[in-house]
């Protein structure tokens, strides 16, 4: 067993996942250093949203553990691990298409919301000063994002770029200590890429948030992270700096084939 | 004339803040809540920055640059400025680096204040070429966590400092105000300049009040109005309107959220008097119209009845004839269904005085909105007169026309065709370059640069730049900007080039407008993947040879003009860009550098081939360059005889 580093915020030790005969995670062990920025990367079926999910508390890991803060949390349910203080977005977009873009935004402060539904339901006193207390700081994040212009805009109605946007404010909302984007710039342009990379950094640098991401674009990935992480079916295969990972023998081999003889 | 307790703005200001307390001065919309600020906050909050600068060591004369959107922190750091004695000096806010870097040392501003942190790296990056800039204050501290440069400060912090050093000196601010005299230099503004680096117009306080004060009097403007600040605080317009008529008629200026929600503030607002530049007016008309299309059918046969009959009934009412009774009581009908409805979804429903400026406006555009009972006039002006020179009296509009002088203005023909004015309003000189002065001010009177004629009734009539009043080979009249706005009154075109001088006829390169040529498209079932592919679509094609013969056969009716019609045509790959600096920031179009970029082009133009193929640079945002191919077809456009006089 690995000795717990003084500043890991999650620890992944030995996880492995199994779907059937499929073995998608084997033995992974990753650790991740509060504030920074670490990118996964992989080959498509690499185990790379399958490590997320379980980081996430979506699957539970056959084997092996997961810490976080520490604390021991391998068979949390989502809910819990939320609470916790992990947020996420996903690779196809997951909005409320029909409701507004400050409701869906609205929808990742619930966790912060102690109600009681009969006075949620008269709207008065304490319901009303909480509503208005959320609603100011998801105000912040909107103004953060500077996405002021499509406050109102049913989120189905809005380009993909920007849904992107708003999946990535409703995240912020929960206030997470830890945030998990699955492919934050899958099908943008090169302009809204920019756009994304510098939220990413401004979201790191300015709440102090620890981000952990899947990313293709391999100049993305190493713009922006601090740490990159190489699976390959199921296995990491590098774990390091940028520099390090992309001079990585194993890691060339993936994204460009070996035969396996 | 000028009253020497009220000749400077901070003094205007402090009389504000002593008559009207209690009413708003300025507005922004922060964090999705309108947030008020009365005069007497107005003006305390412009004092303790004051103070700040004073603590800083502010010496008299010294300039300041402002850099950013329009926000109150950055109009009260103007009149700080002024309150102790400098010149502000405001930027625009997409200049890039290599413009900031020019501008900044030139105007040798020793302070800073800007937005945000975007401000804060351009300046930081040209630092080095800027010796005289010694501090650089921020408002917004959004990513500003991790700066250690010395030189830079929060406008929070600036403004600490200030409660101390008031503390040591209490009426520092009031005495440096009542060191100001009207002639002091007020502001420099930069002028984007279509040729050659900017050049910085300096404008004295007497200069902007008293025009200020005239435009005011002679629109019968109250301190009751309401005006949206949104467009660029360099521009001379923004600076007149939302800085100097505010104080001299103490009315409230509004600064919204961002410039996406432009529109939709607007609404919210709904100013009472409201500037926009043609291509706003022309945005908000093809909102509209997109949306009326989209709307059921008797809605929208509704609105196309009511719609004409405001046509037939402002047509009339402009040719100062009677409205017949039918249609004055079809237009009373169309007041309650259509206009009074619409008019308010625009933000357009308290409107009592509009302008439009900057650029010819399509007599059709102008129609519209005038149609719909929206108060909108030309007005004429530039930096160089402190913005006004003429406007559109009520009553009295002709819709190609700019309007008559405002009051103390004198306007003059010159044989060569340029406009010639002198005024109140008339600017000191550009900064540090005696050689522009002396070629644009002469005995008073000021160079335009615009190519006009006055009418019988003394309206000026605006055709072209001076100096791009060409001939063609042959000898016929060639007024390209003419042409191109006539081209660009069709929805579908965004952009235009007329070339022709020494040439056999004239030809043009035409930008087409990627949202409505792209939703035409889309209706059709024509799939594009780019702007560069939708241009060299031929139904594209087609559909631009209809724009251009329409503006043929107009053409044909105007006399030496008939000569001057467009013969060839073809769609640019790419659009036009402030960055490839083919445009100026405020859109006009930089004709020498087109014609050398472009030569290929222009070329191919005249040597009757059907395509061209083209390489072209373009510039990022970033400063970084990439590389654009296409192939650019040409077509011919049709011509109309000209009709032999009756």
């Amino acid at each position: 067993m690995r000795p717990a580093t003084t500043n890991a915020l999650l620890e992944v030790d030995g996880v492995g996942v199994r779907f059937g005969a499929v073995q998608a995670l084997d033995q992974v062990s990753l650790s991740v250093r509060r504030g920074e920025i670490i990118a996964i990367i992989g080959p498509n079926g690499a185990g790379k949203t399958t490590l997320l999910n379980v980081i996430s508390g979506f699957y539970h890991p056959s084997e092996g553990h997961i810490r976080f803060e520490g604390r021991d949390r391998t068979d949390l349910a989502p809910y819990d691990v939320a609470a916790l203080g992990i947020a996420r977005t996903f690779q196809n977009v997951a909005l409320f298409k029909g409701m507004s873009v400050l409701d869906n935004i609205m929808t990742g402060r619930l966790l912060k919301m102690k109600g009681s539904f009969l006075l949620d339901a008269l709207y008065w006193g304490p319901a009303k000063a909480q509503e208005l207390e959320h609603r100011a700081f998801v105000e912040r994040i909107i103004d953060f994002l500077e996405i002021q212009a499509i406050r109102k805009t049913p989120a189905g109605r809005l380009p993909y770029g920007l849904q992107k946007r708003v999946e990535l404010a409703r995240a912020l909302a929960a206030e997470p200590t830890l945030l998990l984007l699955d492919e934050p710039m899958a099908g943008m342009n090169v302009e809204e890429k920019e756009d994304m990379c510098r939220f990413i950094l401004d979201v790191n640098r300015e709440f102090g948030t620890t981000i952990a991401l899947i990313e293709h674009d391999m100049s993305v990935v190493m713009d922006i992270s601090d740490h990159v992480a190489a699976l390959d079916y199921g296995r990491k295969i590098a774990d390091g700096t940028p520099d390090e990972v992309r001079g990585d023998q194993a890691v060339i081999d993936a994204y460009l084939g070996v035969s396996h003889v | 004339m000028l009253d020497p307790a009220l000749d400077t703005f901070p003094k205007l200001a402090l009389r504000n803040a002593q008559r009207l307390p209690g009413k708003v001065a300025i507005r922004e919309k922060d964090l999705g809540i309108w947030q008020s600020y009365r005069w007497s906050e107005y003006v305390e909050q412009a004092r303790l920055i004051a103070l700040g600068l004073a603590a800083l060591g502010f010496a008299r004369g010294d300039k300041t640059a402002i850099v950013g959107d329009n926000r109150p922190r950055l109009y009260w750091a103007m009149l700080a400025t002024q309150a102790l004695g400098g010149v502000p000096v405001p930027l625009y806010q997409d200049s890039i680096e290599k413009e900031m870097q020019y501008i900044v040392d030139h105007a040798e501003a020793r302070f800073a204040v800007v937005e945000d942190q975007e401000q804060v790296d351009k300046l930081l990056h040209v630092r080095g070429q800027c010796p005289g800039l010694e501090y650089i204050i921020y408002d917004d501290p959004r990513g500003m966590r991790h700066y250690r440069d010395t030189c830079l400060l929060s406008l929070d912090d600036l403004q600490e400092r200030g409660r101390k050093f008031a503390r040591e000196n209490p009426d520092y601010v009031d005495q440096e105000v009542g060191k100001g005299v009207a002639d002091d230099l007020a502001v420099i503004l930069y002028t984007s300049g279509t040729t050659g680096q900017p050049k910085g117009a300096m404008l004295s306080h007497r200069n902007l009040i008293v025009t200020a004060q005239n435009a005011i009097v002679h629109e019968g403007l109250t301190s009751s109005e309401e005006v949206l600040a949104y467009l660029p605080m360099a521009w001379a317009g923004d600076h007149m309107f939302s800085y100097a008529q505010s104080l001299v008629g103490g009315f409230t200026t509004n600064c919204p959220e961002s410039a996406a929600t432009v529109l939709h503030d607007l609404r919210e607002i709904g100013p009472t008097y409201f500037f926009a530049p043609p291509r706003i007016w022309e945005n908000i008309l093809t909102t509209v119209m997109i949306r009326i299309e989209d709307a059921s059918w008797i809605k929208r046969r509704m609105v196309h009845a009511f719609l004409a009959v405001a046509r037939r009934a402002e047509a009339r009412r402009l040719a100062h004839q009677r409205v017949g009774v039918v249609d004055r009581l079809l237009y009373a009908l169309g007041r309650i269904l259509v206009y009074g409805p619409l008019r308010d979804n625009l933000g357009m429903g308290r409107i009592r005085i509009a302008y439009t400026a900057g650029e010819a406006i399509s007599p059709e555009l102008l129609g519209f909105y005038r149609s719909l009972g929206v108060n909108v006039k030309q007005v004429y002006g530039m930096t160089e007169s402190s913005a006004l020179i003429s406007i559109q009296k009520d009553g009295d509009v002709k819709l190609d026309t700019v309007g008559t002088p405002l009051p103390g203005v004198e306007v003059r023909i010159a044989e060569s065709g340029e406009v010639m004015y002198r005024g109140p309003g008339v600017f000191l000189g550009y900064h540090k370059n005696q050689e522009a002065t002396a070629e644009t001010l002469e005995g008073g009177w000021v160079h335009s640069g615009d190519a006009g004629l006055l009418d019988r009734d003394g309206h000026l009539k605006i055709i072209d730049r001076a100096k791009d009043l060409g001939r063609l080979a042959d000898g016929t009249i060639f007024p390209p900007k003419y042409l191109e706005n006539k081209l660009k009154f069709s929805p579908y075109l965004r952009e235009a080039v007329c070339v022709g001088g020494g040439r056999p006829f004239v030809a043009a390169l035409i930008n087409i407008d990627l949202g409505s040529v792209g939703n035409w498209a889309e209706r059709r079932g024509i799939a594009y993947t780019s702007y560069t592919d939708l241009a060299q679509k031929p139904e594209v094609y087609e559909l631009i040879r209809q724009e251009v013969a329409r503006v043929n056969r107009s053409l044909r009716d105007e006399g030496p003009l008939a000569g001057a019609q467009i013969r060839r045509f073809l769609l640019l790959h790419k659009e036009l860009d402030p960055d490839d600096q083919e445009i100026t920031r405020t859109r006009k179009v930089r004709r020498g550098f087109i014609g050398q970029k472009y030569a290929a082009l222009i070329d191919a133009l005249y040597s009757g081939a059907d395509h061209v193929k083209v390489e072209a640079q373009v510039t990022y945002e970033d400063g970084r360059t990439g590389t654009v191919r296409a192939e650019v077809r040409i077509r011919e456009a049709e011509a109309f005889a000209a009709e032999m006089a009756r």
